[in-house]
């Protein structure tokens, strides 16, 4: 892979820290007015999902990391791994384990499509779409007529995934979640 | 249609901008301080070694023998003679320019006030960078501590005592900072990513280590040991103005000048002409002063609450 200087640190930009794949979030030049110049760099470890502050020298560099997004279909679980195919017509399949498939756990269900980090072509992290629709399993049965929207409760989904209802929703309805803040947004 | 075209500041920013600029217009005006204006392109650059100057290249029309001249990267050297020429107080508002520095808080070309005080020393020189920066922001007046104390205070290292690995430790583990860096880099880190955020409320640091004093001279008093008079103030985390309590002795600018060319060709920079004029203009005798540079962009940034430079100039470089 390539070299990437500090001032080439743009954010999406995939470098190796450390040993591991990371994702540049921000990037700023710090510079004193008599003095060497830094750059603060904060990044995301695409293995662990942690942020960190680095700071270098600028002009250091990092290797960049072959790493991949690719959308991918999931198909299913053997409990060791999750099985995705690749929605480009290639029908790769790729096995991602428990690690890599994560809090995505809470949004996994089959035909729907994620994307699929490979960092040198082994899936590392999944991320969901912005929204899924999942089955309630259980939950205090719905208060009827009571479509006002005040006042909720808990409702557990298929995926185990515990989200706030409406006092309406019922077992059996199927809701459209938000992936990014875990909010329940409508009946699908 | 390309956005671009638009200015980075609104008008509304502009205007404002205006309105401190006559502030401090005022401001020396009711001092009787003296605006003088100096070239903005020499034939000698800067020495500091981490300053990069632009060069442009002159060439006569009709023939003979092309120069390369560089654009300012402050007007301290020319003020200094106009001093040595007998100007007595003078103050200049300019232009100056930096390859390179691109971010939040930096342009490659910026505004700077520069002035220069005859029979000023540091301290006297920090009183009316206080009542320049209070006519333009209000608030209350800087708190004022050394540079050790300062660095004490966030790091829990005593700079006089504390040996380069522990400084390096401090880095690795407050900054994740890895690589090599001399004594002066890792004052130079820490400093700026473990002090300079915590200044929020107006601060001058002075009592620099000798080893900072760029064009300072060096003093006894202002810490146990002789100390750099220089002082920087920050405000909001921000570096604003940077003076000394000049070094007026031809043979020490010398000495400076060249470790730094030296320093510079450790660093794989190519070394740049030393500005005899100033040297010999020491040597003609330049009255003992003091002078700051104060960045006017970050200060209408602070009167504004821009987050960006772009915000208080017209046009930042990705528009010009």
């Amino acid at each position: 892979m390539a070299n990437y200087s500090t001032n080439e640190f743009k954010p999406g930009l995939k470098v190796m820290l450390d040993g591991d794949p990371c994702s540049i979030l921000e990037n700023e030049y710090v510079k004193p007015g008599k003095g060497q110049a830094f750059n603060r760099v904060k990044v995301r470890n695409l293995k662990t999902g942690r942020v960190n502050e680095r700071t270098f020298k600028s002009g250091d560099s990092l290797e960049g990391a072959d790493v991949m997004d690719r959308e991918m279909e999931y198909l299913y679980s053997d409990g060791e791994f999750w099985h995705f195919m690749a929605t480009d017509g290639s029908f790769e399949q790729y096995g991602a384990d428990e690690k890599a498939v994560g809090d995505c756990m809470n949004w996994m269900k089959e035909q729907v499509v994620y994307t699929v980090t490979l960092f040198n072509g082994a899936p590392i992290a999944v991320t969901p779409p912005n929204f899924v629709e999942l089955e309630v399993v259980e939950t205090d049965p719905g208060v009827r007529g009571d479509t006002s929207g005040g006042g909720n409760k808990p409702a557990k989904l298929v995926t185990g995934a515990v989200v706030k209802v409406p006092l309406f929703i019922n077992t059996g309805d199927v809701l459209k979640v938000d992936t990014r803040s875990s909010e329940y947004v409508g009946r699908a | 249609m390309n956005r671009l075209w638009q200015p980075s500041a609104t008008i509304d920013a502009l205007r404002q901008r205006a309105g401190i600029i006559n502030r401090i217009r005022a401001f020396f005006a009711e001092r009787g301080v003296l605006e003088v204006d100096t070239p903005s392109l020499s034939h000698a650059a800067v020495s500091d070694p981490f300053l990069h100057p632009f060069s442009a290249q002159y060439i006569p029309e009709g023939g003979g023998q092309a120069a390369t001249l560089y654009l300012h990267t402050s007007p301290e050297y020319p003020m200094k003679r106009l001093l040595a020429a007998g100007s007595g107080a003078i103050w200049q508002l300019c232009k100056v320019y930096r390859n390179g520095e691109i971010g939040r808080r930096h342009n490659p070309e910026f505004s700077m006030l520069e002035w220069y005080r005859p029979g000023f020393d540091h301290h006297q020189l920090m009183d009316e960078v206080d009542a320049l920066v209070r006519a333009v922001l209000a608030g209350e007046s800087a708190r004022r501590i050394t540079y050790a104390a300062v660095f004490a205070e966030h790091t829990g290292l005593d700079i006089h005592q504390c040996s380069d690995a522990d400084l390096q430790s401090l880095a690795a583990a407050r900054c994740g900072f890895q690589g090599e860096l001399s004594r002066g880099g890792y004052l130079n880190l820490l400093f700026s990513e473990c002090v300079e955020p915590r200044l929020q409320a107006p601060t001058m640091v002075y009592a620099f280590p000798a080893s900072q004093a760029a064009l300072a001279r060096v003093v006894e008093g202002d810490d146990r040991v002789p100390s750099a008079a220089r002082f920087e103030m920050f405000v909001k985390g921000m570096e604003l103005a940077n003076g000394y309590f000049e070094l007026t002795d031809a043979d020490e600018q010398l000495r400076r000048f060249e470790a730094d060319q030296a320093q510079r060709k450790a660093l794989g920079l190519t070394a740049l002409p030393i500005d005899m004029p100033l040297v010999d203009a020491l040597r003609s005798g330049m009255p003992s002063c003091a002078g700051v540079a104060l960045g006017v962009d970050r200060l209408v940034m602070l009167a504004l609450g821009a987050s960006t430079i772009g915000e208080v100039i017209a046009f930042d470089t990705q528009r010009a």
